[in-house]
């Protein structure tokens, strides 16, 4: 039988330590815990896209609270990634309206295009496909979000030009960008 | 053209920004309502002008707020809900994306109102880029005095802040939106007790969609009668409808209720008739959630008379012949679409969404995914068409929260209407080479 693998301590930077004493601010003192699915975001951004069981514990000694309590969170809501992902996760649409602008077609021509099927990553590591739900882009569909950006009435030759300056671009942090 | 209440200043260059807003007569209806009007009557105010929840149940706003409990020592809370995850409804985020300040200063007169120091938007998780705008408008009325301690000298404080979700449709039902703010898995609340009496942290809460929030600034402002005159009988006012699908011009128009259902598929106005020069298959009105209609009974009410753009026009005569307002996510399809397959992907969407609390949701989602999956794909038998409909009446009315509801009407609904294209696909199993062939009822092959 396998041995549990040692698990290995980390580290939020300071910038992502601003961010989450930022929002604990927002909920009254014994009420801390709501903070936990905005830290579960930056934690996921903080640690390249995922969350490892160790950040997850990490979070729970922030909020002062069990690690079962954010393991069943984390678990529950789709954004969350608990497995490694390639440097940019392309989400792409597939609910009804975006299937009636052609997001059948889109997901084909990704999957093609990347070499791998949906919930899997391309061989060079810069993407991972998934297929989400609805992103209330309805009338400007197909489209897919990556990170905080929306890419919307998405043809072909726009995707294919998407994942070109994609893959040139480095990804920030939320508390890095100037917003 | 129609009155334009919320959207009058949308294209305004910089209008996301406070001093631009305020020179169009931004957070005026803070002014008034802080400076002249007590809390209850800006209350009264809001439930004479007929103002109906704007999210899709469409109960009146005012009534709503008159419910909250008020006991002594006790914080009160408004919750925005800016969970806007109905497939085919995109309205809140472009109100919220364009203009910014309407939203908070929705939330700083309705707050006031309710007697709330703390508020909170919920925006769901894949929205970060607008939260990140709500809370560059939220800093900015700190700036301007219009958040914080002792608003305009008014003695009145607020703080309001915004909160991401993390991806879950369900969430947009109030209580496991409250769930999920109290940073717990979005599972929905057994009501009795409402949220006006055991809300956000066993607290009174109020929780409104985003539009019904935007919508009071203009009430308080311009008044709750002169409100009231715009719309059709019991639906006042102005509503944000997001139409999508297979039209000429996809957008959120907001509309004033009670224009021609035919006028606002065809005109160039509103979403400019169907595209690539098609005819008309079907609507689903109000967000995916409410019952799905061909041409002719969207066009025209039981009565034969024309279907209005009103909360009463659109549902009469009950689901067998009308559907809803709902949340005004307008979808059209054309005569290519393939009504097993759309209904597919909506029975997926509820399956993937449904929290899990209740069998008859948990389990019954899934089967209707199953069905529908194996009759577009070729293997399905007659009976499974019966099934549906069966599975369908066994979610609804038997869940916690409504996305049983929300799950079965949809598929009972295609079953209801378009039941010959169901039994197309049975018959037709070398058809499933051609996921998504369409069934053209003249001439009875592929189109």
């Amino acid at each position: 039988m396998d041995q549990p693998a040692e698990k290995k301590e980390v580290q939020f930077s300071e910038g992502a330590l601003a961010e989450i004493r930022r929002y604990m601010s927002h909920y009254p003192a014994d009420r801390q815990k709501s903070a936990l699915l905005p830290i579960l975001h930056i934690a996921q951004a903080e640690f390249g896209g995922w969350i490892s069981p160790e950040a997850m514990d990490k979070v729970a000694e922030i909020l002062n609270i069990q690690p079962i309590e954010v393991y069943e969170v984390a678990t529950f809501y789709t954004m969350f990634n608990l497995k490694p992902v390639g440097k940019h996760v392309l989400e792409v649409c597939r609910t009804g309206p975006c299937m009636l602008r052609g997001s059948d077609q889109l997901i084909q021509h990704l999957e093609n295009k990347l070499g791998c099927a949906v919930g899997e990553t391309s061989a060079d590591g810069n993407f991972t496909l998934k297929t989400v739900e609805c992103l209330a882009s309805c009338g400007t569909g197909p489209m897919l979000q990556v990170r905080e950006q929306y890419y919307e009435n998405l043809d072909a030759a726009s995707a294919d030009q998407l994942l070109e300056d994609l893959k040139a671009s480095t990804v920030k942090k939320p508390w890095e960008e100037n917003y | 053209m129609g009155r334009k209440l919320l959207t009058e200043h949308i294209n305004v260059e910089g209008i996301e920004t406070f001093d631009v807003y305020r020179k169009h007569g931004g957070y005026a209806s803070v002014e008034k309502a802080l400076k002249t009007m007590s809390p209850e009557e800006v209350v009264e105010e809001v439930k004479t002008s007929g103002l109906r929840g704007r999210g899709g149940a469409g109960f009146p706003t005012g009534m709503k707020w008159s419910f909250l409990a008020k006991p002594e020592g006790k914080p009160r809370y408004l919750v925005c809900n800016a969970d806007e995850s109905e497939p085919g409804t995109f309205k809140d985020r472009y109100l919220m994306e364009k203009l910014p300040h309407l939203l908070v200063e929705g939330m700083i007169t309705s707050s006031y109102a309710l007697g709330c120091r703390t508020s909170y938007i919920y925006i769901r998780g894949e929205l970060m880029y607008i939260l990140r705008i709500l809370e560059k408008a939220i800093a900015e009325a700190y700036a301007n005095g219009f958040l914080g301690e002792n608003i305009l000298g008014s003695g009145y404080s607020l703080d309001l802040h915004v909160h991401p979700g993390g991806g879950a449709y369900i969430c947009g039902e109030e209580t496991a939106l409250l769930e999920s703010l109290e940073g717990k898995r979005g599972n929905p609340r057994n009501k009795p007790p409402f949220p006006a009496v055991w809300g956000l942290y066993g607290s009174p809460t109020v929780v409104n969609n985003v539009e019904s929030i935007a919508t009071v600034p203009w009430i308080i402002t311009n008044t709750a009668a002169e409100y009231a005159k715009i719309g059709v009988g019991r639906s006042t006012g102005t509503k944000l409808i997001s139409a999508g699908g297979n039209i000429n011009k996809p957008g959120v128009y907001e509309i004033e209720l009670g224009v021609p259902v035919e006028e606002f598929i065809y005109s160039d106005e509103y979403c400019g008739g169907i595209w690539k020069g098609r005819d008309m298959k079907a609507v689903i009105a109000g967000g995916s959630s409410v019952p799905i209609l061909p041409k002719d009974l969207i066009l025209k009410t039981a009565a034969g008379e024309d279907r209005l753009m009103t909360y009463e026009s659109l549902s009469d005569g009950g689901f067998a012949t009308g559907t809803m307002l709902g949340s005004g996510g307008f979808f059209v399809m054309d005569d290519q679409t393939c009504i097993v397959r759309h209904t597919w992907t909506l029975a997926r969407f509820y399956h993937h969404e449904s929290c899990g609390q209740c069998s008859p949701c948990r389990e019954g989602t899934g089967w209707l995914e199953k069905v529908l999956h194996r009759i577009e794909y070729g293997h399905g038998h007659m009976h499974d068409i019966d099934l549906l409909v069966s599975v369908a009446k066994q979610i609804e009315g038997n869940t916690i929260c409504p996305l049983g509801d929300a799950a079965a009407w949809p598929v009972a609904a295609a079953v209801r209407h378009f039941r010959e294209e169901f039994e197309w696909h049975v018959k037709h199993p070398e058809q499933a080479t051609s996921p998504g062939a369409v069934f053209n009822k003249n001439a009875s092959v592929l189109a």
